[in-house]
C-alpha cells in the first residue's frame, strides 16, 4: 500500500499537501512539460497507442459496413429499435460529466484539489463526448442527412421537430461539446506558451507557438485570462446538470413503461457525475503510475474522487429505490410487470449484476483503508465503470422488449457489428487520451505552480 | 534565439479570427442559395424538345384552351401529353410541308410518339394529382405561370417543398374560381385573400400538411 508524507504528531483529521514537498516552480514545470518534450515516447505508450488504433480501424470498418448495409447489421429491429447505439451514447455522454463538473463546478467552489486532475478530466470530457456523438448518428440509418436536425432554412419549407427530445440533444449535446472545448483550451493557453518556450525543436515551436496564440504571460493577459476562465466556468456549471436532463429526457418524453419516473433527470445526472470519477478514476490510476506522478496526484486527490463515488453512488441507488417505489405506488399495471419483469424476467441478471456492481461494490468505500488502496480504487471504478453501462442496458432494452401489448415483445441480441462498434469507440477514447498525454500537458502546469508553497509566499493562494 | 514569428502574424491572426467568422457564414449562405438557384432548380430554363414547340403561340396566339391538348388534367392525376394525332388535327392542313414540323408527320406515319422531354418532373416520393387541384379552384397559371409567354416551355416554380407548402399552408391566397382556371389572365376582383377564404369554403379546402398528404 501507498504512504504519504504525514508528520508526526499530526491531528486525526489531518489533510496532506496537494503537492508532495520538496517542489519548486522550476521543478514542476520540468516533470510535467518533459513528458511532452522529451525525446519519444516510452515503449508501453507505442503498445497502448498501437492496441488502441487497431481498435479504432475495427470502429472504421464497422462503421464503414454500417453505412452499406444499413442497421439491420445490427441487433435492432421492432419491438427494441434502441439498442447499443443508445446505451453507449447515454454512457459516453455521462462519463464526460466529471470533467465538466471538475472544471467548473469544483472551480467556482474553490476547491483546490481539482488542479492537478482537472485537465485531463476535460480532455477526458472531450473525448467521451467525441465517442457519444458518434452514436446517434450512426443510428440514424442515413447519417448523411444528420443536418436535418439542425434548424436551417431547408427547400422542404420545414423545421425540425422542435417538441422532440432527439432535436434537444442536438443542442444539449452540440453546446456541450463547444463549451467543453472552449473551456480546455483557454486553460491550455497559458502551458501552451510554455511548452513553446522550453521546447527545442523548431516545428514543435511553431505548432506550441500558434496555439499558445500570442501569450505572452503579462499582467494583462492574465487578467483577461481569468475572467474569461470564470465566465467559462459560469456557461458550463449549468451544463453538468442539463446535458443528461436532456438526455433522461429522450426517455421520459415517451410512453414506455419504465421510463416515467420523474426522479429521472437528478437520477441521470447523478449517474454521469458517478461514471464519470470512476472513469476519471481508472484513467489517473495508471498516469501518475506510468508517468511517476504520485506527488501531483496524491492519494488525497484518489480519496476525495472515492467520496464522491461513494456519494454519488447513494444518489443513483436512491434513484433505483424510486424507479421500483413509483411502479408499485403507481398503481399502474403496466408500471408493475415492468419492475417485477426487470427484476425475474430473461434480462433480470443485467437487473441484479448492475445492482451489484452500483449498489453493493460501492459500499466498500466507507473504509479508509479501502479508500487509500490504489489497487481496490481500480477495480471499483472498473466494476462501477461496467455497472453504469449495465444500468442503460436494463433501462433502454428491458422496457423496450416488452411494452404494453405481449403479443409485440421480443428478445434483443446485440450482434458482432453491434459490439465492434462499441469497442471501437473504446479504442478512440483510449487513442485520443493517449495522443493527448504525448503532444499535451495532462497535468495544468502553471496551476500547480500556483498551489506550490513558493506561491504562498506572495501572500496570494491561486483558486 | 530568433523570434518564431514574423511581428506581421499578428496581423494575420487577427484578420483569420474575423475571416473564418465570414467564411463559414458566406459558405452557409452560398449553400442556401445555390440550393434555390436556376442552376438547380432549372426553374425558368428552356428545356430542348424533338420539335419547338411553343405554347405561346398555341395559347397565346391561336387561343387553344389548356384541355384542348391536356385532356385528362380534369379527372386524373396525370394531366396527359397529347398523342400525335391532335397535333395532326391542324398539322394536316397548316404548315403540312414545314420541315420543323417533319418529326410529328413521322410519328403520325410510323405510330411511334414523339419522346418529348419532361419539364415539370416531380421525385418518385411525391404523389401528386391534376384533378385534385382543378376541382379545388387552382389554376394552370398558379403553378405553371404564363405558358402564353412561352415560346419554348420552362419551369416558372422550382417545385421544391417549401414551394408546395406555401399554398398548402396559406391556400387562400392562391385559389381561382372554377370558371377562370384555364384563364391565363384572370385578375380576381377586390381582395385576393377574402375571395380565397370564400373560395376555401364552396370548395371544401383545407391546409394539407400532413406528410401523408403528398407522401404516400
Amino acid at each position: 500500500m501507498e504512504t504519504e508524507p504525514r508528520p508526526a504528531g499530526a491531528p486525526q483529521n489531518f489533510e496532506p499537501p496537494l503537492v508532495a514537498p520538496g517542489y519548486s516552480f522550476a521543478t514542476v514545470t520540468d516533470k510535467i512539460g518533459s513528458i511532452v518534450l522529451g525525446r519519444g515516447a516510452p515503449m508501453g505508450w507505442w503498445i497502448g497507442f498501437g492496441i488502441s488504433f487497431a481498435l479504432v480501424m475495427g470502429l472504421m470498418l464497422s462503421i464503414a459496413y454500417l453505412l452499406a448495409r444499413g442497421v439491420g447489421i445490427w441487433g435492432v429491429n421492432a419491438p427494441v429499435g434502441w439498442g447499443f447505439a443508445i446505451i453507449n451514447f447515454v454512457w459516453w455522454i455521462g462519463i464526460g460529466h466529471a470533467g465538466t463538473l471538475i472544471s467548473a463546478i469544483l472551480l467556482l467552489l474553490r476547491q483546490g484539489w481539482r488542479t492537478s486532475i482537472n485537465r485531463f478530466a476535460e480532455a477526458m470530457t472531450l473525448f467521451a463526448v467525441a465517442c457519444a456523438g458518434i452514436f446517434p448518428l450512426i443510428h440514424m440509418g442515413r447519417p448523411w442527412l444528420a443536418y436535418w436536425l439542425t434548424p436551417y432554412p431547408n427547400t422542404m419549407g420545414l423545421w425540425p421537430n422542435f417538441r422532440s427530445p432527439l432535436v434537444w440533444d442536438v443542442f444539449a449535446v452540440s453546446t456541450y461539446a463547444i463549451v467543453s472545448a472552449l473551456f480546455w483550451f483557454v486553460g491550455l493557453i497559458p502551458d501552451l506558451a510554455t511548452l513553446r518556450d522550453r521546447a527545442k525543436n523548431r516545428s514543435a515551436r511553431i505548432a506550441y507557438g500558434m496555439l499558445a496564440m500570442g501569450w505572452r504571460g503579462s499582467a494583462a493577459h492574465w487578467h483577461r485570462y481569468e475572467v474569461a476562465s470564470l465566465l467559462l466556468a459560469g456557461l458550463a456549471t449549468p451544463l453538468v446538470v442539463s446535458v443528461h436532463t436532456v438526455v433522461s429526457f429522450d426517455f421520459t418524453i415517451g410512453i414506455i413503461p419504465g421510463w416515467h419516473a420523474t426522479i429521472f433527470p437528478p437520477y441521470f445526472v447523478a449517474g454521469a457525475i458517478y461514471a464519470g470519477f470512476a472513469m476519471v478514476l481508472l484513467i489517473a490510476i495508471p498516469l501518475r503510475a506510468v508517468y511517476g506522478l504520485q506527488d501531483f496526484i496524491t492519494l488525497r486527490h484518489l480519496r476525495n474522487m472515492a467520496k464522491v463515488l461513494l456519494a454519488t453512488s447513494m444518489i443513483v441507488c436512491y434513484g433505483y429505490l424510486m424507479e421500483a417505489f413509483f411502479a408499485w405506488y403507481s398503481g399502474n399495471p403496466y408500471e408493475q410487470s415492468m419492475i417485477l419483469n426487470r427484476m425475474t424476467g430473461p434480462y433480470g441478471w443485467a437487473y441484479w449484476s448492475l445492482l451489484a456492481c452500483n449498489l453493493v461494490t460501492p459500499q466498500l468505500l466507507w473504509f479508509g483503508r479501502v479508500r487509500s488502496c490504489v489497487p481496490m480504487l481500480f477495480v471499483i471504478s472498473l466494476i462501477v465503470s461496467m455497472g453504469m453501462w449495465l444500468e442503460r442496458f436494463v433501462i433502454v432494452v428491458t422496457s423496450l422488449s416488452r411494452d404494453f401489448l405481449p403479443s409485440s415483445w421480443g428478445m434483443y441480441y446485440p450482434t458482432f457489428w453491434d459490439w465492434s462498434t462499441f469497442l471501437g469507440t473504446l479504442g478512440l477514447f483510449v487513442m485520443l487520451l493517449f495522443l493527448f498525454i504525448r503532444f499535451l500537458p495532462m497535468i495544468s502546469i502553471f496551476e500547480m505552480r500556483a498551489i506550490l508553497p513558493e506561491a504562498e509566499v506572495e501572500g496570494h493562494v491561486h483558486s | 534565439m530568433p523570434q518564431i514569428f514574423h511581428p506581421s502574424t499578428n496581423t494575420l491572426a487577427r484578420v483569420s479570427l474575423f475571416g473564418a467568422v465570414f467564411l463559414v457564414g458566406g459558405a452557409l449562405w452560398v449553400l442556401v442559395t445555390l440550393q434555390r438557384s436556376s442552376f438547380v432548380t432549372r426553374r425558368g430554363v428552356p428545356t430542348t424538345q424533338p420539335v419547338p414547340f411553343s405554347h405561346q403561340h398555341h395559347v397565346g396566339g391561336v387561343g387553344l384552351d389548356c384541355r384542348y391538348c391536356h385532356t385528362s388534367v380534369e379527372t386524373s392525376s396525370f394531366a396527359g401529353i397529347p398523342p400525335t394525332q391532335i397535333c395532326m388535327n391542324c398539322h394536316s392542313r397548316l404548315w403540312n410541308d414545314s420541315p420543323t414540323l417533319a418529326p410529328v408527320r413521322d410519328s403520325y406515319r410510323s405510330g411511334v410518339s414523339l419522346q418529348w422531354n419532361r419539364v415539370h418532373n416531380l421525385a418518385d416520393f411525391v404523389y401528386f394529382d391534376h384533378s385534385v387541384h382543378m376541382a379545388k379552384g387552382v389554376a394552370c397559371v398558379t403553378c405553371h405561370g404564363r405558358v402564353d409567354h412561352m415560346p419554348l416551355m420552362w419551369k416558372s416554380a422550382s417545385l421544391q417543398m417549401e414551394w408546395c407548402l406555401e399554398c398548402h399552408r396559406h391556400p387562400e391566397s392562391y385559389l381561382t374560381p372554377r370558371e377562370a382556371i384555364f384563364t391565363m389572365d384572370y385578375e380576381p376582383q377586390g381582395d385576393r385573400v377574402a375571395l380565397g377564404r370564400e373560395l376555401m369554403k364552396q370548395y371544401d379546402v383545407h391546409t394539407r400538411t400532413d406528410c401523408s398528404t403528398c407522401h404516400r
